[in-house]
C-alpha cells in the first residue's frame, strides 16, 4: 500500500497506527501531531453534517448527533469535494442505525433537511408568465399533452411521519410537544427566487408533482390521484414561481 | 527535468491582471448583505472554488453582485495538487467553468494533498519533498495551468509533521516548483509561522529562501497553540482567531523584502462581526501603504 494511502487510512480509523516514516524535530511522538490531522478531518466532517442537519442535531442533541456523524464519516467518507452535498445519504444511514431506532421520523427529517440544501444549490430558471400557463390551458385540444417543466429546486418528500411539523417547530413558534409524530405528511421544498420554502401539501398534490417531475404529461400526472384539487396545486406553483417550461410535444 | 508547457504564454511575476496590492476579506454568506449595502473599502475578495461548485441560488447571485464592486481571488481547497494519484479531472472541468464564469484576477491552490482513492478528506495533507513528489507536483501544476488557461499561485503549508524521506527543504521545493511551471507563489505567512514553530526552523531565514519577486498574494490569519508530546508548543491554523502579534511582525518583515502584495485576512471559523475582520484588513491596509522596502 502506498504511503498516501497509509496515512489516508489512518485519518479515518482511529484503532490503525500512526503511519511511519514521521519526524519531529524534537524526537518526541508523532502520534501526537498526527492527531492533530485525524481531528481535522474528522471535525470538519462532522461539522459539515452538523451545518447540513441542524433539526436533526436538535432532536436528538448535539453529543448524540456528533457520535453518529463521526460514525458516519468513517464508514461513508466523502466521495465529492463539494462538501454541500456530503450527507445525501445520511438518512439511510439513520434508518439503520438502531441507536437512534426509537426516532423512526430521523431519517424522513434528515431527507428534508438535505432537500432543503439542495433547492438552496439548484440552478436559477424563471418562471413562465402566468398568462401563457392560462392561455395553455384555455386550449382544451392541445392540453392533452402538454407537459409541465418544474424549477429545479421542487421535491416532494411524502413521509409517514410528521416531519414537516417537526421541522418547523426548530423554527419558530409551534411547540414541539403539540407534534404528533405519527401524522403522515407531504412536503414541498424549492426555492422561490433566493428563499428556500418548506411547505406541506395534500397527498395527492404531491402524487401529481411527482408525477410531473417524473415526465408524465399534466393530463396523465392529474388523473393518477381522484382526490387532487388541480387548480389550487396549479394556483400554488404559478404563485412560487415553480412552473418553468411549457411543453406541448409539438 | 522540465515541464514547459504553455509557461511562455503564462504572465510571470505579479501579473498585470492580478490582485491590487491591497488588502482583502473572505467572503462569507452571513457578511454578504452588509456587504452589498456598505460596499466598504477593500481590495478583493477572496472564495473557496468548491463552494461555488453548485448550479444556482444565493451564492452566485451575491458573489456576481460583490463581483461589480471588487476584484476577486478565487482559492481553491479540492484539488489535491500534491496526491500520488491523478488529478480528478471532473474537479479540473469544474474549475475552469467556475473560473470562465467569473474571471478572477487571481487563482490560487496549496502545495498539499486532500483526496485519496476518490475519498476527500478535508483538509490539506502535508507530502515529503523528494524528486519524486517534486515531478508529481510539476506535473500536476503544468496540467492545471494548461486546462485553466492561467498562472497559478502555489500555497506554502502549515505542517505539524516531517517526512524522514524528504530531501528537500520546504522553501527550496518550493522555489524549484516555480521555476519549473512558471507558476506564482501565495505566500502564508502565518503558514511560515505556525510551520516554524511546529519544526523548530528560522521563519525569517524561510521567508527569505523563497522566490519573493514570484509573490502574487499574502494571507494571513490566526492559529492555535497546543504542545506536543515533548511539551514543546504545537501551532494549529485553524483560522479562527484575529492575526497574532508574532505573524503581523513576520508579515511586515516579508514586505519588507517583497514591497506592497495583495493581503487577504482568512478566517473561516469563529467568524467575528464584519467590522472586526475589516479592523483587520485596515491594519494591514495600512501596512502596505508606509512599508519601506528594505530589499
Amino acid at each position: 500500500m502506498s504511503a498516501q494511502a497509509l496515512f489516508a487510512q489512518a485519518l479515518l480509523q482511529p484503532a490503525q497506527p500512526c503511519p511511519d516514516g514521521l519526524r519531529v524535530w524534537n524526537g518526541s511522538d508523532p502520534a501526537l501531531r498526527f492527531a492533530v490531522y485525524r481531528n481535522n478531518v474528522l471535525v470538519s466532517l462532522v461539522d459539515a453534517l452538523a451545518t447540513t442537519f441542524p433539526v436533526v442535531q436538535a432532536l436528538v442533541g448535539e453529543e448524540f448527533f456528533r457520535a453518529m456523524a463521526a460514525l458516519f464519516v468513517r464508514t461513508h467518507s466523502p466521495q465529492s469535494r463539494i462538501l454541500a452535498w456530503y450527507g445525501a445519504d445520511l438518512a439511510d444511514f439513520i434508518e439503520h442505525f438502531e441507536p437512534a431506532g426509537s426516532l423512526p421520523y430521523l431519517a424522513d427529517v434528515a431527507r428534508l433537511e438535505m432537500a432543503r440544501v439542495r433547492a438552496y444549490h439548484a440552478a436559477d430558471v424563471a418562471a413562465v408568465p402566468s398568462e401563457a400557463l392560462q392561455a395553455a390551458l384555455a386550449q382544451p385540444e392541445r392540453l392533452a399533452s402538454l407537459r409541465l417543466g418544474l424549477h429545479p429546486s421542487l421535491q416532494v418528500l411524502a413521509s409517514r411521519y410528521a416531519v414537516f411539523s417537526l421541522w418547523a417547530a426548530h423554527q419558530g413558534p409551534l411547540d414541539l410537544a403539540s407534534v404528533d409524530p405519527c401524522q403522515a405528511e407531504t412536503v414541498l421544498v424549492y426555492r422561490n427566487g433566493m428563499q428556500v420554502e418548506t411547505t406541506t401539501a395534500s397527498p395527492a398534490s404531491g402524487h401529481f408533482i411527482r408525477a410531473v417531475l417524473q415526465g408524465e404529461s399534466l393530463l396523465a400526472a392529474a388523473s393518477a390521484d381522484t382526490d387532487l384539487n388541480l387548480p389550487a396545486t396549479l394556483a400554488h406553483l404559478v404563485r412560487q414561481q415553480l412552473i418553468t417550461h411549457l411543453d406541448f410535444g409539438d | 527535468m522540465s515541464y514547459p508547457v504553455d509557461t511562455q504564454l503564462l504572465p510571470r511575476g505579479a501579473s498585470p491582471a492580478g490582485l491590487p496590492a491591497r488588502s482583502g476579506i473572505g467572503l462569507k454568506s452571513t457578511h454578504v448583505g452588509e456587504i452589498l449595502q456598505t460596499l466598504p473599502a477593500l481590495g478583493f475578495f477572496e472564495v473557496h472554488a468548491e463552494n461555488y461548485m453548485v448550479d444556482g441560488g444565493p451564492f452566485h447571485q451575491h458573489l456576481a453582485r460583490v463581483c461589480e464592486h471588487y476584484p476577486l481571488s478565487i482559492h481553491g481547497v479540492g484539488l489535491s495538487i500534491g496526491a500520488e494519484g491523478a488529478l480528478d479531472a471532473c474537479h479540473l472541468d469544474a474549475l475552469a467553468a467556475l473560473l470562465d464564469r467569473y474571471q478572477p484576477a487571481s487563482f490560487s491552490e496549496h502545495l498539499a494533498w486532500s483526496s485519496h482513492g476518490g475519498v476527500f478528506l478535508n483538509d490539506l495533507l502535508p507530502l515529503p519533498y523528494t524528486g519524486r513528489t517534486l515531478q508529481r507536483v510539476c506535473e500536476h501544476i503544468d496540467q492545471v495551468q494548461t486546462r485553466l488557461r492561467r498562472r497559478m499561485l502555489l500555497e506554502n503549508p502549515a505542517t505539524y509533521v516531517q517526512f524522514a524521506e524528504s530531501t528537500w527543504d520546504e522553501p527550496a521545493f518550493i522555489a524549484e516548483v516555480l521555476r519549473r511551471t512558471g507558476c506564482g507563489l501565495l505566500l502564508d505567512v502565518n503558514n511560515v509561522f505556525v510551520s516554524s514553530v511546529n519544526h523548530h526552523f528560522d521563519a525569517q531565514a524561510y521567508v527569505r529562501a523563497l522566490p519573493l519577486d514570484q509573490v502574487g498574494e499574502i494571507h494571513l490569519a490566526g492559529f492555535a497553540e497546543q504542545v506536543d508530546a515533548a511539551g514543546d508548543p504545537l501551532l494549529i491554523d485553524h483560522h479562527g482567531a484575529p492575526v497574532d502579534a508574532a505573524v503581523w511582525r513576520l508579515y511586515d518583515y516579508t514586505l519588507g523584502l517583497t514591497g506592497p502584495v495583495a493581503t487577504l485576512i482568512e478566517r473561516d471559523n469563529d467568524l467575528p462581526a464584519l467590522p472586526m475582520l475589516l479592523a483587520e484588513a485596515g491594519m494591514a491596509e495600512h501596512r502596505l501603504h508606509t512599508i519601506q522596502v528594505t530589499a
